[in-house]
């Protein structure tokens, strides 16, 4: 029971979140209730019992993707009446996108229908009574261990060519040097000048 | 699965890696100036881990749960990728510090470590018993390789040879992957094994596709014709000492990389493979002979030549017999040995100022001013063109012989017509070191070490059949692990 409540509960919360998504009139709003429509998805996303997905949901989604459109958002000097300038223009072209959008939901829905769809030759299948953190983690760190390394490898060449191709080595700047300031007396640094009155300080 | 036969089996990719990770932690606090010690500790580093394929040349074995598998076909390659890649590493410090198109500047401390990367991505490619780590291997390899290509970054002919190997190997990764993906859809799996018992069964439409594509982006990897056009130009642009390692090790690996996906992962489609490596083999062997004779920079003929040569060792692919494989692997082995002795001979080629010099012109009467290196260049030329007393007959012959063998005689027929038209260009060349009238002479050869390794290469090349029995044994070995 408690779970058909949870399940309406976050889907109701979801649609909402994406209808204010759209409709809000401020765009950092929008990025907000984007925000919170995640959240609500990850909560779906426990309750079919894909946790592994709802942790990527709220940590790359909320917490790298919607908080970078939020300083997007900020920096950008959003001028509204000029986004609606040339709504009439583009209007037909709209239409356009907005049915072949309407016409993949169709045929999505039809599909669904039709039943799902029939992997005969998985080669992973779903394994049953192990959690699908646990199942990711035994591919991924115990049979593909070797790749998993590899893979990591790439990652430093990578990294090598870039300062190779990129770096060079800059003369003129002026770096600060810890040791060198803190070996400095003040004798080396301070003079004592009797100074005349009238006369220029001669450094 | 992480077990201790696994790990013993992959020594060689262990010691290369922690061998690149240490050397990467000296350059980091030593310099640049270090970087002919660290060059020197990466050839050791090589013969470390040639000395760790002895597990997997003596019994061999799964590794991984199937993901790797060391046997005698992956070592005999390995052995021949060390061998390419310590030639490398020992000859580049001279023509860096040369300079090249621009201003003097030393190696850097990368060059031998991206080696040893790009050695640890071409084992996996060769080991390869799944094509995650056939992808795995050959990303790690191209990514060093895009690399090296532009290594000398200041020079408008090395970046843009970077460029364009980075772009278009970037779209052979996709097509490859765009066949690995087909062939997991329609076989169900990506090991090898799976795959060749999926296929057993009748060749659906969609493992036809996959097996194209795939063989499309392998093709790419050792530049056979129709997917060799990036060849010329990043051999031509890369630093040479770079161009020699692309001629040789990658090479090396990409074919055997090929070998073992078509006898193993496809062995059970051989004839709907066959024709495809049969059109590749004629056209590659068709278009490098042709395009090389009007090049006047050695560099980008070498490239073709290089296409050329890939065209001979399919035919011994297209055979698809064991005596075919192993005709592939002694005639790799040779190639290698021909390739490096060509490009030890372009290095030698500088000007009185000690400047890199390209042209083949510059070449004319070189038999007056250095003997010694005109007879090298006339060995290596007549080698590569196939002239009998040299090694590149033999090689030749071996895979012209397995063809035949397999019942492909019209294609032996036309390998052996068209490899008369590449000797025309190699000939041109020796026509031009002997016969022409002599050009501006070159700076003297300065480097003992480089004048012994073109030494050693000719004189395998010369007196490469007393190892004869050797080679065939060991070829025929690394055939046999395949099945």
């Amino acid at each position: 029971m408690i779970q058909v409540f949870a399940f309406y509960l976050f889907a109701v919360l979801m649609i909402a979140a994406g209808a204010l998504t759209i409709f809000a009139r401020n765009p950092v709003h929008s990025v907000l209730w984007l925000i919170v429509a995640f959240f609500n998805a990850a909560g779906l996303m426990v309750l079919v019992g894909a946790e592994f997905i709802a942790m990527l949901l709220v940590i790359v989604y909320v917490g790298a993707v919607a908080v970078l459109f939020l300083f997007v958002v900020m920096m950008l000097n959003i001028d509204f009446a000029e986004l609606r300038a040339g709504f009439v223009s583009y209007l037909p072209f709209g239409v356009l996108i907005a049915l072949g959008l309407l016409a993949e939901i169709l045929l999505g829905l039809g599909v669904w229908k039709a039943g799902p769809l029939q992997l005969a030759q998985r080669a992973a299948p779903t394994p049953a009574d192990v959690p699908n953190i646990k199942a990711i983690g035994q591919v991924l760190y115990t049979d593909y261990i070797f790749l998993f390394e590899a893979a990591g490898i790439i990652l430093l060449v990578a990294m090598i060519g870039a300062i190779v191709l990129t770096h060079r080595a800059r003369t003129g700047v002026k770096a600060q040097n810890i040791d060198k300031q803190n070996r400095r007396r003040p004798q080396d640094a301070v003079v004592n000048v009797n100074q005349p009155v009238g006369q220029g300080v001669e450094l | 699965m992480l077990d201790t036969a696994s790990l013993i089996l992959a020594l060689p990719e262990l010691v290369l890696t922690a061998a690149g990770l240490i050397l990467l932690m000296i350059a980091a606090y030593a310099g640049d100036t270090s970087a002919k010690m660290i060059g020197w500790l990466g050839v050791v580093a090589l013969g470390v881990a040639a000395w760790a394929l002895c597990p997997a040349w003596t019994q061999g074995g799964d590794a991984f749960g199937g993901l790797y598998r060391g046997d005698a076909f992956g070592a005999f390659a390995k052995g021949l990728i060390y061998l390419a890649a310590a030639v490398c590493i020992l000859i580049a410090p001279r023509f860096f510090e040369a300079g090249g198109a621009n201003g003097a500047r030393a190696i850097r401390a990368e060059y031998p470590i991206l080696i040893l990367f790009a050695c640890v991505g071409m084992g996996m490619m060769v080991s390869a018993g799944d094509m995650l780590t056939l992808y795995v291997g050959l990303e790690l390899n191209s990514l060093a390789a895009y690399v090296l290509a532009s290594f000398m970054r200041q020079d408008g002919r090395s970046a843009e040879a970077g460029l364009k190997y980075f772009v278009l190997g970037a779209l052979a990764s996709g097509i490859l992957l765009y066949g690995i993906s087909l062939l997991y859809g329609f076989t169900g799996s990506t090991s090898y094994a799976g795959i060749a018992a999926a296929m057993a069964d009748g060749l659906s439409h969609g493992e036809t596709f996959g097996l194209v594509f795939v063989l499309a982006g392998l093709a790419f990897k050792i530049s056979a014709v129709p997917f060799h056009m990036w060849t010329p130009d990043v051999y031509e642009g890369a630093p040479t000492p770079v161009t020699a390692f692309f001629a040789s090790a990658p090479k090396v690996a990409a074919m055997g990389l090929t070998v073992r996906v078509a006898m193993e992962a496809m062995g059970s489609a051989a004839s709907s493979w066959q024709q495809i490596v049969v059109f590749v083999a004629l056209a590659s062997i068709l278009f490098g002979a042709v395009a090389a004779i009007g090049q006047t920079n050695i560099k980008r003929l070498l490239a073709y030549s290089s296409i050329n040569n890939v065209g001979f060792a399919l035919i011994g692919l297209a055979a698809g017999t064991a005596e075919g494989v192993a005709a592939v692997m002694s005639y790799l082995a040779i190639y290698v040995v021909m390739t490096i002795g060509s490009f030890l001979c372009v290095l030698q080629m500088r000007d009185s100022q000690g400047n890199p010099v390209e042209d083949i012109a510059s070449l004319a009467g070189l038999s007056q001013s250095r003997k010694g290196l005109a007879a090298a260049f006339a060995i290596f030329m007549f080698s590569l063109a196939g002239i009998p007393p040299l090694m590149g007959f033999w090689a030749k012959f071996l895979v012209f012989d397995a063809a035949v063998a397999a019942g492909m005689t019209g294609l032996a027929a036309f390998g052996i017509a068209m490899s008369v038209v590449g000797a025309f260009y190699y000939l041109k060349i020796i026509k031009t070191v002997y016969f022409d009238e002599p050009a501006a002479e070159y700076a003297p050869a300065g480097s003992r070490m480089e004048s012994a390794l073109i030494a050693v290469s000719a004189a395998l090349i010369v007196l490469g059949y007393l190892f004869n029995p050797l080679l065939d044994t060991m070829s025929a070995a690394a055939a046999a692990a395949l099945h």
